[in-house]
């Protein structure tokens, strides 16, 4: 009797949810089909249950490789359409408004591509090592996965990030502004591995990197980085490098100039003396208000921004705030972080977060008080060589404003009453 | 007797890499994993194509300004100009001045060395069918941008010999090596400035250079 009616309670109640169900289900498409769904949001506040409490989701492998949620939207790399004369010579920015941590999200990383995104076929890609060594080598992918291999956290830069800033605050947002800055965990071989395995000849002294794409993308490193920490790597964030990356194989020269980072790596020539290469010569290079030119400018100083509040972020009245940033350097780790909310005048030490990893991207967070007086937020970082963050009138003083890379400026950021953001240059 | 020979050649290799410059990561001899294969002579000169300052890489062949003007207008002109004053946002590759607001660095202006010339448009021009070209085709290239620029004369033939002692315009200019540290701030904590003296001096605000960065994709197009 007792089973009985428990048993027909349980039918009636599981009548009523798939009733119910269903009408979620139609007012969520309902809601989703009207943008936002601010609609079905309304009717799902407490002490309401949601709708998607009352129905079940789909199950697993409904998607076999995962997306964001649908409400995820505009998180996404962006580009400046007029910049560049085509697209497959171009560069597209991370959305560093909306990365809560320091590794980039293999599908937000930014691009930096001079033929077009190459797509190469693993099975027949071959990485050739030449030149001035004792046993040149040409290897499979399959090669190159069986030596010894090791996992890092690198930042990868383009020295041209905030190269439109140099004369004056022109983007108003913090995706332009600091986007060509990604940070990964890679994995693959050292290249003083490989080098190993060739056997380097005495008077070797540069490495030609070159890769695959459609420009041949080639640059000239000296030895004595290739020994140190530069690494060949297949494999990015818990999966394959993407091909935006250089699938199936890359590069990373930690710390160095993202150009540096040669996707799609195919060739690696020894030599004596450096090759010169267009990339070395007509580009990254660094005219100077004295009419020279800095050429071989491969380090990433130190170099922080703060991606909360920032223009695509604003405050939303007076109040306690996380400020939240990211500071990175190429010569190691980051030491500290100060921020300055009244233009420059008074600095606090900002908190770091764990992990603090060499040539990598590192979060800062100061707690602040909000008064909802118009105000100049800063950040500036300080590496473990000492070396401070400069402010852009200092870079200014020594280079000029031609030099497009290399701009590794304090940013500010100007508060409003209305705690909209603003990118601004002080005198 | 193979054990001990590998053994005293890896020796070597350690002992010679202990004293040469390059010492190497892990220190395992040359071979130790024995991984992969050695290249053909084939395989290496197929793909050999860098280019350095003092010639080396610079395949047989040889082309001519004239040859390179006709080359040029069919494959080069769309993009660059007729004259290598580029189109749009394409590399403008002749004349311009460094100095002034607006420095254009061109091959003539810019450029430190004639090799690279050959070195990219062989590896990547055409842009939209790069690595396709002849080497004489690309020599004929090298021969008349160099004249656009007024670097050579209408008789100049680029070959192997001739390309590397062109001396380019501005090539003293680059300093490789690295400078910096080129700034020296001090982390003051502070009173650092003068809160009266602080002044915006430029603002992004109301520029629209660039799309919006919230919300879908903003489609901005070209100025």
């Amino acid at each position: 009797m007792k089973a009985n009616k428990s048993g027909s309670e349980q039918k009636q109640k599981s009548e009523s949810i798939g009733r119910r169900g269903f009408l979620a289900l139609g007012s969520a498409l309902a809601g989703s089909a009207m943008m936002g769904g601010k609609a079905a949001a309304a009717d799902s506040y407490p002490p309401k249950d949601p709708d998607w409490s009352l129905m079940l989701g789909p199950g697993v492998v409904d998607r076999p490789y995962g997306q964001p949620s649908q409400f995820v939207k505009g998180v996404i790399r962006r580009n400046v359409p007029w910049l560049t004369a085509t697209q497959e010579s171009s560069v597209s920015f991370t959305p560093l408004q909306d990365q809560p941590g320091i590794i980039t999200a293999n599908g937000l990383f930014f691009e930096r591509y001079h033929g077009g995104r190459a797509t190469v076929d693993p099975a027949q890609h071959r990485l050739m090592i030449h030149g001035m060594l004792e046993r040149p080598l040409l290897l499979t992918m399959d090669d190159i996965r069986r030596f010894p291999s090791v996992s890092r956290i690198h930042f990868i830069e383009c020295p041209a990030n905030g190269g439109m800033e140099w004369r004056a605050a022109q983007l108003n947002s913090l995706q332009f502004t600091h986007g060509m800055v990604s940070c990964a965990e890679w994995t693959g071989v050292k290249l003083s591995t490989l080098l190993d395995e060739v056997g380097l000849k005495k008077d070797a002294k540069w490495a030609l990197v070159e890769g695959a794409d459609a420009a041949h993308m080639d640059r000239s490193l000296p030895i004595e980085k290739c020994l140190d920490d530069v690494l060949v790597v297949y494999g990015q964030n818990g999966e394959a490098l993407r091909p935006e990356q250089g699938f199936p194989l890359r590069l990373i020269v930690p710390g160095w100039q993202g150009n540096v980072n040669i996707k799609w790596l195919r060739r690696i020539q020894i030599g004596d003396q450096p090759w010169f290469t267009r990339e070395e010569t007509s580009k990254y290079t660094e005219l100077m208000k004295d009419g020279t030119v800095r050429g071989f400018t491969w380090l990433i100083y130190a170099k922080s921004v703060i991606t909360f509040p920032c223009p695509e972020k604003p405050l939303k009245g007076a109040g306690i705030y996380e400020i939240r940033g990211f500071a990175w350097s190429g010569k190691g780790k980051v030491t500290h972080v100060d921020v300055s909310t009244d233009g420059g005048v008074n600095w606090e030490r900002a908190k770091l977060q764990d992990p603090v990893l060499p040539k990598a991207l590192t979060r800062f967070t100061h707690e602040w008080r909000w008064d909802g007086k118009p105000t100049l937020l800063q950040s500036r970082c300080v590496d473990e060589t000492g070396f401070v963050q400069p402010t852009i009138s200092e870079l200014r003083a020594v280079r000029g404003v031609n030099g497009i890379y290399n701009n590794n400026a304090i940013q500010t950021w100007q508060v409003k009453p209305d705690g909209s953001v603003y990118d601004v240059q002080l005198a | 007797m193979s054990n001990s020979r590998k053994l005293f050649l890896g020796l070597s290799v350690v002992s010679a890499l202990c004293v040469g410059p390059a010492i190497a990561g892990d220190g395992h001899p040359a071979g130790y994993f024995g991984y992969g294969r050695a290249p053909t002579d084939a395989e290496i000169a197929g793909w050999s194509i860098a280019v350095r300052p003092d010639g080396q890489g610079l395949p047989p062949g040889k082309g001519s300004v004239a040859e390179g003007a006709e080359i040029y207008s069919d494959q080069c002109a769309a993009c660059h100009g007729t004259f290598g004053e580029g189109e749009g946002r394409y590399p403008k590759l002749a004349g311009g001045q460094l100095t002034g607001d607006r420095p254009e660095p061109t091959v003539g202006s810019y450029w430190p060395f004639a090799t690279t010339l050959f070195d990219y448009i062989n590896r990547a021009m055409p842009f939209p069918a790069p690595h396709q070209l002849t080497a004489d085709q690309v020599y004929a290239m090298v021969a008349y941008i160099l004249n656009l620029n007024n670097i050579v004369d209408n008789n100049f033939v680029a070959d192997r010999d001739s390309v590397p002692k062109v001396k380019m315009p501005h090539r003293d200019a680059f300093l490789w090596r690295d400078p910096r540290p080129d700034t020296a701030a001090k982390e003051c904590m502070t009173n650092c400035v003068d809160p009266g003296s602080i002044r915006i001096e430029s603002t992004a605000e109301g520029k629209s250079l660039t799309p919006r960065t919230t919300g879908p994709l903003d489609e901005m197009k070209p100025e």
